[in-house]
């Protein structure tokens, strides 16, 4: 069974199709990436998958369950996952607590035993701990962990907001353009962080970039996004060089 | 791994260490006032300020709770005093000798939270939707609205029981051996003097235990997430406005303890004093403190309440300089052109070091 | 007929709290920040004229002009000194509180100057009074003042945010407050000029406030400042038409209330249907929707 099935997904905004006929499926595991112009509507998919927005026709199922018109916390709740592509962390908090703060519906004590500190909240906060400790480590961000997050330099930024949402414990992990503003060096590095996530927790990833290189690099597949509707969709060689997507790039 | 055990095991410390400190500074402004009281060297003024005192400590932890942790504006913190003060009096007086003065108290203590805390809850529940100058607006509406309709309020208690009447004292309908003990505008008298220094320094210690711990929980996380980012809250699965009524309550419920302490302290019990300034003093007191920051609020209360009583030699122009002073420090504190003055001074100053690492903690 | 004249008083009510919410939600507007100390330009104001009347002996009309001309310099140098230091603090909670001191610190002067003890006010309008159905209905001559002035106001804000330069410069401030700087619009020019034309009408409510109901302390403008504020919100923060009306509504509402429920609880009352509007309508009844992009 695929991990995602979208199925004629639309919506639009006061007469504009921001998103029309849009079907995908992702096979658990897959690396998949969404691609377009600017203003093609990728993010606005992304915010139909999480329920930010309710689409005004078509279906969304994870892992075969019917999860169209949820909102955004029944959506993590069920298993997906995303980051922003305005960075959104918890700035006033150390980079540790963003994480934990991730695992919030995955290890639970109530609130009544965080005020008295009952072995409960020792037992859960020591998890806690543990694991956010352990994701922190894939993303080298180990050492910062006391720093507030908003103190974090650019790039680290994007690499904890992915930890966070990894904490979640995801089936299906959103990425909104993960290399924006990052230099080539990163971009390398953060293409490996990205393999070896989906390896590592077993991940299914969908992510939306511009870097080119990136998107080459490491998606197997791909679906181009143009004026909200599909342009093309595949492997990731095949659709590089089918020539309406590059008309589309080239002629923005 | 040992390395960040080792990050993990000083966070802790960290907060720990942070956590003592405030209790540490409570206990010791307690035994100060103790042995100058003992030694006659507190003015009567300044005594009988001290329960005032502590009551304003409460009200701006538990604000601080709202605005500064949960980042909400409420400018109706007077409200849930007035629902601390009213109930927990009425409970004590319905009672009178029936218990013992220390039981009593503690249950008058509890019955006037958790009044507060309810009143919280449902006000909290429509008004958390709306977001920062519509809620202050809201709120103070709220506020004043409750020291309107307890301003009305008749009640008294016999032998069949509560009586209320929003008319006036006959329309009660009490048996002669009956207690009317609400009396509209003229409020609540002769509720037993049980607040004392000592009673309140211990209110302020658990109300400090419960925000602290609270703060570094699980729950105080998701509080703070919903502060820092509500769309990244959500999208992690956190039911935003759950805990944002999570903080309001909890709030509202320390603010009805403070009003307990208040009204256990006053021969004459009115609403006069829960009017949406006093919401406005303690929100001072919150931001002079430093928004989030619990002792900070705390210091504050202490020095805003007893600066206009220190300032009195200078009679009828205290409360001027008391308006000044409030403008200045604000603009001191925040205003970016006083910061970078701040800073280069602070470059010159041999002490560099420490502010530096003063700066990090926060 | 009691019905009508309970009804006459809330719209004279209403209006002063129009004229001072028309103020109120183009300082809002533009500045993004409840100015606490916008009620405490009311009292200035009042007292102003009343001194000009009573100790400089001038008549009604200049009496009025001195008495804008001073709130104008006063709104202007307050937010000189103490809002535009903070204007990019980044926190309007320190504005806020900042407001509140300087709202203390008018109450306080006036304190010192006048005592606490109310100066009885002179009616400033010498308008006879109109006399309806036989009598059984009279509407005063500071009624009708009230009135008309709140809806000549009304016209000339609305003229001048939509047809002149400056009025659009405050429009564009008030949208985004960046864009407009790079757009070459004197950022710091329009907001003193909104904040100057705030408190020149918070000066004209001053006087008919006191007209209407004569008496004049240091804290008089501290709770209608608060209802022109609610009736700003109710009618939708930045609206001019939404100010009047809200304002109106505010007035009719409390003295309504006041005659046929309690005059206790008029303002629980007020307070409430705030409440309710903002439930239903979370941006007021003319207010516009703006949702956060994610």
């Amino acid at each position: 069974m695929a991990m995602l099935e979208v199925k004629n997904l639309s919506i639009s905004f006061g007469g504009l199709h921001a998103v029309d006929d849009f079907s995908v499926t992702i096979e658990k595991g897959e690396l998949y990436g969404l691609i377009g112009p600017n203003g093609a509507g990728k993010t606005t998919v992304f915010n139909l998958l999480t329920g930010v927005y309710k689409p005004t026709e078509g279906k969304i199922s994870l892992d075969g369950k019917d999860i169209t018109g949820k909102n955004t916390i029944e959506i993590n709740r069920a298993g997906i996952a995303r980051t922003f592509q305005n960075i959104r962390l918890f700035k006033n908090m150390p980079v540790l607590d963003n994480v934990k703060t991730g695992f919030h519906n995955r290890y639970r004590y109530s609130t009544v035993s965080g005020i008295l500190r009952l072995p409960r909240y020792r037992q859960v906060e020591n998890t806690l701990n543990e694991r956010a400790m352990e994701i922190l480590k894939v993303f080298d961000l180990d050492k910062e962990a006391a720093i507030l997050a908003g103190n974090l330099p650019y790039g680290k930024q994007r690499k904890l907001e992915i930890a966070r949402a990894l904490a979640t414990e995801p089936r299906l992990l959103l990425l909104d353009e993960p290399a924006a503003g990052m230099n080539p060096n990163e971009t390398g590095e953060l293409m490996e962080t990205i393999r070896f996530v989906r390896d590592h927790f077993d991940m299914t990833i969908l992510l939306i970039e511009h870097d080119m290189r990136l998107v080459a690099g490491i998606c197997e597949k791909l679906s181009v996004l143009n004026f909200g509707r599909l342009l093309a969709q595949g492997e990731t060689a095949e659709v590089l060089s089918n020539p309406d997507v590059i008309t589309a790039y080239l002629g923005e | 791994m040992d390395k960040s055990l080792e990050i993990i095991r000083r966070m802790k410390n960290r907060t720990l260490k942070n956590h003592l400190i405030t209790y540490l500074i409570v206990i010791v402004f307690y035994v100060v006032i103790q042995v100058l009281i003992n030694t006659g060297n507190l003015s009567s003024l300044l005594t009988g300020l001290l329960v005032p005192i502590c009551v304003y400590v409460i009200a701006a932890i538990s604000l601080n709770l709202v605005v500064g942790i949960s980042g909400e504006l409420s400018l109706g913190h007077a409200g849930f005093m007035c629902i601390g003060a009213y109930t927990s009096a009425f409970f004590s007086n319905a009672v009178g000798d029936g218990l013992p003065e220390i039981p009593r108290f503690i249950l008058a203590i509890l019955i006037g939270a958790v009044c507060a805390g309810l009143f919280g809850v449902l006000i909290g529940i429509p008004v958390l939707r709306l977001k920062g100058d519509y809620l202050a607006i809201v709120t103070l509406a709220f506020g004043e609205i409750i020291k309107n309709l307890v301003n009305v309020v008749y009640m008294g208690i016999d032998s069949n029981g509560l009586h209320i009447s929003t008319t006036t004292a006959m329309d009660l309908h009490m048996e002669p051996g009956g207690k009317q003990i609400i009396k509209g505008a003229l409020g609540i008298s002769g509720t037993p003097r049980n607040s004392s220094f000592t009673a309140g320094i211990i209110l302020i210690l658990i109300t400090l235990f419960i925000v602290q711990n609270l703060i570094s929980s699980r729950s105080g996380r998701a509080i703070m997430a919903c502060r820092d980012n509500r769309i990244a809250a959500e999208s992690i699965g956190i039911p935003v406005t759950r805990f944002k009524l999570l903080a309001f309550a909890v709030s509202a419920a320390m603010a009805g303890v403070a009003g307990v302490l208040y009204s256990h302290n006053l021969a004459t019990l009115n609403t006069k004093k829960f009017d949406y300034n006093t919401s406005i003093l303690v929100l001072v007191f919150v931001v002079l403190g430093g928004i989030g920051n619990i002792r900070g609020s705390m210091i504050a209360a202490v020095i805003l309440t007893a600066l206009p009583e220190m300032l009195r030699f200078l009679s009828n122009y205290r409360m001027l300089i008391y308006a000044i002073v409030l403008i200045v420090m604000m603009l001191f504190n925040w205003a970016p052109a006083a910061r970078t003055w701040r800073e280069r001074m602070r470059e010159k100053l041999p002490f560099k070091k420490k502010a530096a690492a003063g700066k990090e903690e926060a | 007929m009691s019905f009508l004249t309970y009804l006459k008083d809330g719209i004279s009510l209403g209006s002063v709290y129009a004229i001072i919410a028309l103020g109120y939600t183009m300082v809002y507007g533009i500045a993004k920040m409840l100015n606490f100390a916008h009620g405490d330009v009311i009292m200035v104001g009042a007292y102003t004229a009343l001194m000009m009347i009573t100790r400089a002996g001038l008549p009604a009309l200049p009496a009025v002009l001195i008495a804008m001309a001073t709130c104008t310099i006063l709104g202007i140098t307050i937010e000189m000194v103490a809002y535009r230091p903070l204007r990019k603090a980044g926190s309007p909670l320190a504005v806020l509180i900042t407001a509140i001191g300087v709202s203390y610190l008018l109450q306080n002067i006036a304190l010192l100057a006048f005592g606490a003890d109310g100066k009885t006010f002179i009616n400033v309008v010498s308008l006879p009074s109109l006399n309806l159905f036989d009598g059984q209905l009279v509407i005063s001559g500071v009624t009708i003042v009230t009135v008309l002035a709140n809806i000549v106001i009304m016209i000339c804000l609305t003229l001048f945010v939509k047809k002149t330069k400056r009025g659009r410069a405050m429009q564009a401030v008030s949208e985004d407050r960046d864009a407009a700087q790079l757009m070459g619009v004197n950022v710091n020019g329009t907001i003193s000029l909104t904040f100057a034309i705030g408190s020149a009408l918070a000066a004209i409510a001053g006087v008919l406030l006191c007209s209407a109901y004569p008496v004049v302390t240091p804290y008089t403008g501290a709770m209608p400042g608060i209802k022109a504020f609610v009736a700003a919100v109710f009618g939708g923060i930045g609206s001019i038409p939404g100010a009047m009306i809200g304002g109106i509504l505010l007035g009719v509402i409390e003295i309504l209330g006041r005659a046929y429920i309690s005059s206790q609880v008029a303002d629980a009352i007020v307070f409430g249907v705030l409440i309710i509007v903002l439930l239903v309508r979370p941006t007021g009844l003319f207010g516009k929707n703006v949702q956060e992009k994610v």
